[in-house]
């Protein structure tokens, strides 16, 4: 098993922070927008795009929540064994909001098909839009890209992406790991 | 923990490990929060088929399973002894066999026979749900009573739980008696000696003929009904016998030098196992027994499903 460095902390750091700036670019104020961090690995995202808006733009207010797909998924009673939830926190109604869907890899395109299904469960939305930090371009299963692109990375079905957080992987790096 | 219950039938809480409850609660978690939001329904089970089938009367139950059914998406079909063919003369087996043609996935069953759903899965081919089998178990019940101690004192474990009532003929007590004994909390049962089963002791759990004692012993009291449709013979002189001793009333819960969360697992006899200011004060958590019994049930099909190959 070989593992390469994609990103370091210091480019993380620097694509959050575009990142961010793309969101206050199209949401200015963040009046009707909500923020919702993907179940399991998109809150840590979310959670970043979160403070950096805080800090560096001062919007105090924003609504965030995160969303759990566990449910929707269309692969129930295909694999192995079943998959674990985790914990929904949406604590307003999406109703006619601007909803930015917040991942760190975008793969299959599958949890996404999952997550636009799972948030209808909180209302109707005005729109919903795709921040992913990894887009693992190539690799889509269904008609699914990003609206806010951190970085494109060509890599083959064997291979993983693993994005790890300071937080609760002890460093900010994202992995390319090969068998 | 696993993420897979160990069994493919939910027949009884005796045939549970402690994990598979653990997993259940936290599954049963998620499901809380999805029937709270204003559309309450998951997709999960859309190709799954589940059929009702009760043999006994029951609404909440029944009501209870087929909610939670809806709410996973899964197709229902609804069956009641009163109206089918088993007044024909037709055996379990073929009345089950003939409903499992029309590609049905999971039985949840309710018989007024024990061992029912037992030996109805080692003849059919499909997951099977005990929703009650004469007074043997009624695992469901057990699971959402143990839900509903865990929501509103923090865990199971270490609690003194006193079921109280007619334990002889009640498959809710059996099953609260595994499952607490599993999970590590203190039993006893009290009410009439004549309403207790011989050698209840053997299965680890105290008895007490005084309420009042054992109000005064327990952190939980489940008020059990007197199931006189069971009642072939005379268990006690009379009903206002059985109230001045057993029965419930606000004035005795005041009494008690502290404070105990009282359930019930209905339907209730206003007047005879509890009065009604004790049934709707804020020491009864019987409403939400009925609210988590939908999310409890809703974990169970949907572990069980999980392991329903395609």
């Amino acid at each position: 098993m070989s593992r390469k460095v994609l990103l370091d902390s210091n480019q993380i750091h620097i694509i959050l922070h575009r990142l961010a700036c793309q969101l206050v670019e199209n949401h200015t104020d963040f009046k009707d927008t909500v923020l919702i961090g993907i179940q399991p690995r998109g809150i840590f995202v979310a959670k970043r795009i979160e403070e950096i808006l805080k800090q560096e733009y001062g919007l105090t207010d924003l609504r965030t929540g995160q969303l759990d797909i566990t449910f929707y998924r269309d692969d129930f009673r295909r694999g192995e064994k079943p998959l674990e939830a985790n914990k929904t926190r949406i604590d307003f109604i999406v109703e006619d909001k601007r909803v930015v869907f917040i991942d760190d890899v975008l793969y299959t395109g599958r949890s996404i098909r999952a997550a636009l299904t799972a948030i209808q469960s909180f209302g109707r939305p005005r729109e919903i839009e795709l921040l992913s930090l990894i887009d693992r371009r190539f690799s889509r299963h269904l008609p699914i890209q990003p609206d806010y692109n951190g970085r494109q990375v060509d890599a083959i079905n064997e291979e993983k992406v693993k994005v790890s957080w300071q937080e609760n992987d002890g460093e900010d790096a994202v992995y390319l790991i090969s068998k | 923990m696993s993420s897979e219950l160990s069994v493919k039938h939910l027949l009884g809480i005796k045939y549970l490990q402690k994990e598979d409850i653990e997993l259940i609660f936290k599954t049963a978690d998620h499901f809380k929060e999805v029937i709270n939001r204003p559309i309450k329904k998951v997709p999960s089970l859309r190709d799954i088929t589940i059929a009702n089938l009760f043999f006994e009367n029951s609404t909440r139950t029944r009501l209870s399973f087929e909610l939670a059914e809806k709410r996973l998406s899964a197709d229902v079909i609804n069956f009641s002894a009163a109206s089918s063919s088993v007044k024909k003369g037709e055996t379990l087996i073929d009345t089950v066999n003939n409903i499992l043609s029309m590609k049905v996935d999971m039985v949840v069953m309710r018989h007024p026979n024990p061992g029912a759903g037992i030996f109805l899965s080692k003849h059919v081919n499909a997951s099977i749900v005990n929703a009650g089998d004469g007074a043997h178990e009624h695992p469901t019940q057990a699971l959402l009573d143990s839900y509903s101690i865990r929501e509103r004192l923090g865990e199971v474990a270490g609690k003194k739980v006193v079921i109280v009532g007619d334990i002889l003929h009640s498959r809710v007590a059996l099953s609260n008696i595994f499952a607490l004994k599993l999970q590590g909390a203190e039993v006893k049962v009290c009410g009439p000696k004549t309403l207790i089963p011989k050698h209840i002791e053997s299965l680890g759990v105290g008895v007490e003929t005084n309420l009042k004692a054992a109000l005064e012993w327990c952190d939980v009291a489940n008020m059990l009904r007197v199931q006189n449709e069971r009642m072939d013979i005379s268990y006690f002189p009379s009903t206002r016998e059985y109230v001045k001793q057993f029965g419930l009333n606000l004035p005795l819960l005041e009494s008690l030098k502290k404070e105990i969360v009282i359930m019930h697992p209905g339907p209730i006899n206003r007047g005879v196992e509890i009065t009604s200011d004790v049934a709707d004060s804020d020491h009864a958590i019987i409403l939400d027994q009925v609210q988590n019994g939908v999310a409890v049930r809703m974990a169970v099909i949907y572990l069980l499903a999980a392991k329903i190959k395609q």
